[in-house]
């Protein structure tokens, strides 16, 4: 499970003088399903190029099993692509698709049959052999991509937001569909996309990037509990990020209120970033509340209302299934492993306040908008700006 | 509902500019010098048999070559730079500003017996070349006024090759020759198609570049029209030759069209 299989060795890439990629360093194990992260413009797509040998490095080197793969060509590697809108041949029928790799390697015609009929069974299109790619429903041509792909039996399937275009429901249909296949053949996958829950959902390791550089490698469940600077916090699910200062370990002071935290070995007064996710905090009455605050809007979500709350000006987002009326006053109490604790970084104070909710919360989340709250939440957040 | 409205004027231009003309022509086609019906026009036609199939032969050869010579350069523009292509296309477009007439005569003046080509050549002492007056020169000429016609239409599909579809076949083992052989290529055929009915059609029926760059024999069905109407004043055996090119010509295209599988094609 744990066997090397690529490696990415201070690899940067550069196009006309402008850095794509920052020096990336990046070990990937065989039979992992690993996603990159990241939103568009984070070198995500030019890494998954590097790998499949569409792009070289403008320096560093890129290993394959231990050898050094920079200058070999995509058609000598063992490495297939499901690209981005599939690029199926719309002169071939959905046979002749799958099997346009086993053709170029000249097998004998029963092996071909075999190994297509095969895969139609592992994408569960039996019986299309014979339609047009073009006359395929989204969700169809996708998984002749797919098997196109896999059908050369390849060590690595790189795929490149191969969900992007299909519906929400197909989507998370294809999402368990793919980690079945990817466990059913027990290759390397490595996925691209900016979609976190997709992420979350599939990977065994999640690598989030930014800006050419890689944020954080690590499981869906350390990404998401121990995100190590603002950025993956607010990229990650939601987070509230909130200015604090580590007093000693377990002790971080926020809103000039000393908390129990779970989080040590940080310098005495370091100032932080202070994460708390929104389900991790509980409404409950005024006097019995760690803060107080006052309920600003309320939007409910099917599995629990999101409630913008204003605390001396910083708006924080809860999500509970209690529903406080707009104006109330309200308390809130987190426990001790609702903190996670980060260091400062270039991402401190850009994100993790929700007073301009209208914008980037609902870009977030491709929820349906409502422009009442929204609009007051962002009238207020100007008047307390002057 | 309104889209309709809005194409009723180029229907009107079709019937005036289109429809009535093509009446005119099956009218006197079918009928003699006193109006009067005649199937006479049609029985005398099998006499120019010999030069509607030659007219034919020469207009394919004629396609074959601008294909040969336009694919490179239209694969090689639609792989140029967005700069590059445009100078390149400028440069492929340019001498179809100037007068059809004007470029043939440029090269009868460079192919004649005593022009630019052999006076250099006798210049030399050696002895002048018959470039001029045969079908090979029929053929020059033709390449050279249709080959744009030919490159446009091959550019336009070239360019519309989506990227990505080469990288997959190069992601599914395609060394760079098979990338164009199994991928570039058939789906370039509507083009190959276009290309080659836009200079087919043209080349079928010209008469001007067999008259300069040709000789006696060389005669097209273009030239025969032409002089039915001009010089033997028979208006009616003229039609009745238009009409037979014009049926050729659309059985010629319905055959290529049979090679595009039904995919988009570009007719005339």
């Amino acid at each position: 499970m744990s066997k090397e299989l690529i490696r990415l060795v201070d690899c940067t890439m550069a196009f006309d003088g402008e850095t794509v990629l920052n020096s990336i360093n990046l070990t990937i194990n065989n039979k992992e399903f690993l996603t990159l992260l990241g939103p568009s413009g984070c070198g995500k797509t030019t890494t998954l190029r590097i790998i499949g040998g569409f792009l070289k490095p403008t320096s560093g080197d890129v290993l394959f099993d231990g050898a050094r793969i920079n200058d070999l060509p995509p058609y000598k590697r063992q490495v297939n692509t499901v690209f981005q809108k599939y690029a199926l041949f719309p002169h071939l029928d959905v046979y002749e698709n799958i099997a346009f790799g086993l053709r170029l390697q000249k097998l004998p015609e029963q092996e071909i049959d075999e190994r297509v009929t095969e895969m139609l069974e592992v994408v569960s299109l039996k019986g299309f052999e014979d339609r047009k790619v073009t006359a395929l429903s989204g969700g169809q041509q996708q998984r002749v991509a797919i098997a196109r792909a896999l059908v050369n039996r390849p060590k690595v399937l790189l795929l490149d937001e191969p969900l992007g275009a299909l519906d929400l429901r197909l989507r998370k249909d294809m999402q368990q569909e793919l980690k079945r296949i990817q466990q059913q053949m027990g290759i390397t996958f490595i996925y691209v996309t900016h979609d976190q829950e997709e992420a979350l959902a599939m990977s065994d390791t999640v690598v989030v990037m930014n800006e050419g550089l890689i944020q954080q490698i690590g499981t869906p469940e350390d990404i998401y509990n121990e995100p190590v600077n603002a950025f993956v916090a607010d990229f990650i699910g939601e987070s509230n990020i909130l200015d604090g200062i580590m007093r000693e370990d377990f002790v971080v002071e926020t809103f000039g209120r000393r908390f129990q935290c779970l989080d040590k070995g940080f310098q005495k007064d370091e100032p932080v970033d202070v994460v708390v996710r929104p389900e991790d905090i509980d409404i409950v009455p005024v006097k019995d509340g760690m803060l107080t605050g006052t309920v600003t809007s309320i939007t409910f979500k099917g599995m629990q209302y999101d409630v913008i709350v204003d605390f001396k000006g910083f708006k924080w987002l809860i999500q509970t299934t209690d529903s406080p009326k707009v104006g109330e006053r309200i308390g809130i109490k987190i426990d001790p492993d609702g903190f996670q604790i980060m260091h400062k970084s270039k991402y401190s104070g850009l994100y993790g306040d929700y007073s301009s909710f209208s914008e980037e919360y609902e870009e977030l989340s491709d929820a349906e908008y409502d422009p009442e709250n929204g609009e007051e939440g962002e009238t207020r957040e100007a008047s307390d700006g002057e | 509902m309104e889209s309709k409205r809005l194409a009723s004027p180029y229907l009107v231009w079709m019937a005036i500019f289109t429809v009535v003309p093509l009446g005119i022509v099956v009218w006197y086609a079918f009928t003699d010098s006193t109006g009067a019906f005649t199937l006479g026009n049609i029985s005398r036609m099998g006499t120019y048999w010999p030069i509607f199939l030659k007219s034919i032969w020469l207009a394919i050869l004629s396609s074959f070559i601008c294909l040969l010579i336009g694919y490179p350069v239209a694969y090689t523009i639609a792989g140029a730079s967005p700069k590059g292509q445009r100078l390149l296309y400028m440069l492929v477009m340019l001498p179809m500003c100037m007068s059809f007439l004007l470029r043939t005569l440029a090269w009868v003046a460079l192919l004649d017996d005593t022009g630019i080509i052999n006076n250099l050549i006798r210049s030399l002492g050696l002895k002048p070349l018959p470039l001029i007056r045969n079908d090979a020169a029929v053929v020059l000429g033709m390449v050279y006024n249709y080959l744009p016609y030919m490159i446009m239409p091959l550019y336009t599909v070239l360019l519309k090759i989506d990227r990505r579809l080469t990288e997959a076949a190069e992601d599914l083992g395609c060394r760079p020759g098979e990338v164009f052989t199994r991928v570039t290529l058939p789906l370039s055929v509507p083009g190959i198609i276009s290309g080659f009915t836009m200079v087919f059609v043209p080349a079928v029926s010209t008469f001007y570049i067999s008259q300069k760059m040709g000789s006696s024999g060389t005669t097209l069905i273009g030239d025969v029209i032409e002089s039915q109407f001009k010089a033997a004043y028979n208006p009616n055996l003229g039609a009745a030759l238009s009409l037979a090119l014009m049926v050729l010509v659309l059985a010629c295209v319905a055959i290529m069209n049979r090679f595009s599988d039904g995919e988009e094609v570009a007719t005339i």
